[in-house]
């Protein structure tokens, strides 16, 4: 069973991990730094699976890849938000870190168990039952989500261009309605 | 028909598109620095392609340099292999990337540029559509010379009247930042329109432009006009592609007068949290910081130069130009010699303490009034010190004083 960690709003990539810890690539050394300064004792409790449930605007600030890095490399299974900073977002669809959004998470507490369905979107709250469903990613995002991964992608297809139908060759068809506001 | 951003997209895609669809573009310049090129080179090698267009890509070493730790200096060698095993055109080393990449005539208007770097779109000020992306998104730009956008919505800022001077475009951009909010221009762009907007300077725009990001927003930019083409003459022979909007809709429309503008501060942990200076006045400070890609440009070195010849400051005070060429046109004019006559550390341009690495590093506790676009907790140190935003006027007034101080009160 996974377990809750609870952020605030605009939780910015200087506090998932600040600049002066991300002069490498080494993900041992990014995952220790997660939060490092922001909540002290995350990388020594956090369980691989765990889940980040926050308020508005995740991830913004700086461009750094190295914060999906630093959560992954944390043992981070998903981030839970009502919405993310556009370079965050696609940084973490990027990486294959899953992403839901979903509102009213103002009940769930920290520390609370969870379960995760990634292939549904939903989140469970394992004490009370009561479920969050995630608003489905654009298109483009599911696309890239579906490779696990943009590199996953372009390797697939040769480029970013491949399975987008009919309207291929131009730019990709456009996003149909009712889905995530994102990007 | 469309806002500058829609224009741009579709010269580039030669088909009309609207604010919602979901393109794939080729873009015209890809850009990372010291700190993002060693992922995007890792990334790269994962996908096991190499840069499709080297003489479109430049890497750029700014955020520690010269290097300040082993680390760094690190960085810097996989930057430079990664250069050379590339035959990248470009490797440049005498500024803050969206500095000199427009110094280098490497942004025209019209373009469509990827940087590796959230503060990307300080280009939108030349007429670009310029955005920051991670450096897996900038890896994919290298390797195919493409990339994929969600057209964005537009958020037109009308500006009317002119500033006041002491009164700065960086009051101004605090200011529109306070008013739309941190994520206000989400998955956006923001239009600088209107006779305030044709008044400003290209490094008053670059200042605009540049916080677009503190705002959410994808870009932020300023059509291309008379303005652009004389910044630009001498520095590109590329060809320019004036956009113009063309019946635009706009998502919303936002109008300041710059005429009736006050210094404002921005006191930490939030951007968009800007009140008049003198609300605050009298704040004890710390250290001063003026510089970085908002605000380390040649009249803002003016500004301050201006007002601290022949006094001496109160408080420790760091002067970074944003590049050489800012830090040689400084020199000639006489403006470091003031500065450092009243003393003043001039820094080497770079990034300098903007990220808490090297040239001004704050202690526990300690208060920085700074010219910086963020005021995260423990940006530039330790995680106690403090970060107020202001406008160059503002930081140069607060130093002479030794506490913040309205630069209205000394000029």
């Amino acid at each position: 069973m996974a377990r809750v960690w609870r952020f605030g709003d605009s939780v910015n990539t200087d506090q998932i991990i600040p600049g002066r810890y991300n002069l490498t690539t080494d993900w041992a050394a990014l995952g220790r730094a997660c939060f490092v300064e922001l909540r002290p004792d995350f990388t020594s409790g956090v369980r691989p699976g765990d889940v980040i449930v926050a308020g508005e605007d995740f991830g913004c600030g700086s461009s750094r890849e190295h914060a999906v890095i630093a959560l992954q490399a944390a043992g981070v299974g998903a981030v839970v938000a009502p919405s993310y900073a556009r370079i965050f977002y696609r940084n973490a669809i990027n990486r294959g870190l899953t992403l839901l959004e979903c509102s009213d998470l103002g009940s769930l507490a920290d520390g609370a168990e969870v379960e995760l369905d990634r292939i549904s979107g939903v989140l469970r709250e394992a004490s009370t039952g009561r479920e969050w469903r995630a608003r489905p990613l654009p298109e483009f995002a599911q696309r890239i989500a579906r490779h696990g991964g943009v590199l996953e992608l372009v390797q697939a297809h040769g480029g970013l261009r491949g399975e987008c139908g009919p309207d291929c060759g131009s730019g990709l068809a456009p996003v149909p309605g009712g889905e995530s506001d994102v990007r | 028909m469309g806002t500058l951003m829609e224009e741009i997209i579709a010269a580039h895609l030669g088909r009309s598109v609207v604010a919602g669809d979901t393109v794939v573009v080729p873009v015209d310049l890809v850009m990372s620095h010291d700190t993002t090129t060693p992922l995007v080179a890792d990334q790269l090698a994962r996908l096991g392609r190499g840069v499709k267009h080297p003489e479109r890509a430049v890497v750029v070493l700014d955020h520690v340099t010269p290097a300040a730790t082993v680390a760094a200096a690190q960085q810097h060698q996989r930057c430079r292999e990664f250069v050379a095993g590339q035959r990248i055109g470009s490797l440049l080393s005498d500024g803050i990337c969206h500095q000199v990449l427009p110094e280098h005539g490497l942004v025209a208007p019209g373009d469509i540029v990827v940087g590796a770097d959230s503060h990307t779109v300080t280009l939108g000020a030349l007429g670009a559509l310029a955005t920051g992306m991670g450096s897996t998104d900038i890896a994919v730009a290298y390797a195919t010379g493409e990339t994929w956008l969600r057209v964005p919505a537009t958020i037109q800022v009308r500006l009317e009247g002119s500033l006041q001077p002491p009164v700065s475009a960086k009051d101004l951009v605090l200011e529109l930042v306070r008013r739309l909010g941190s994520d206000g221009a989400r998955y956006q762009a923001i239009e600088y329109t209107g006779p305030g907007a044709a008044s400003l300077p290209m490094g008053d725009r670059m200042t605009l432009s540049n916080m677009a990001v503190e705002m959410g927003a994808k870009a932020g930019i300023f059509a291309a006009d008379e303005v652009t083409l004389r910044w630009l003459d001498g520095r590109s022979d590329r060809p320019c592609r004036v956009v113009t909007a063309r019946d635009p809709g706009y998502s919303r429309s936002e109008g300041i007068s710059l005429t009736a503008l006050e210094p404002m501060v921005a006191p930490p942990p939030a951007v968009d949290s800007a009140r008049p200076v003198r609300e605050l006045a009298g704040l004890a400070v710390d250290q001063v910081f003026i510089g970085t890609c908002t605000n380390g440009r040649l009249a803002d070195l003016a500004v301050a130069a201006t007002l601290l010849r022949g006094r001496q400051v109160a408080v420790r005070t760091v002067v970074v130009p944003a590049s050489r060429e800012v830090y040689l046109e400084a020199l000639r004019a006489g403006y470091l010699e003031s500065l450092v006559a009243a003393g003043v550390a001039v820094e080497s341009p770079g990034c300098g303490p903007c990220l808490g690495r090297h040239k001004g590093v704050l202690g526990p506790g300690e208060r920085a009034v700074t010219t910086m676009s963020r005021n995260f907790r423990g940006r530039m140190g330790d995680p106690s010190s403090e970060i107020y935003l202001v406008s160059p006027a503002t930081a140069a007034a607060t130093a002479l004083r030794g506490c913040l101080t309205d630069p209205r009160e000394v000029v």
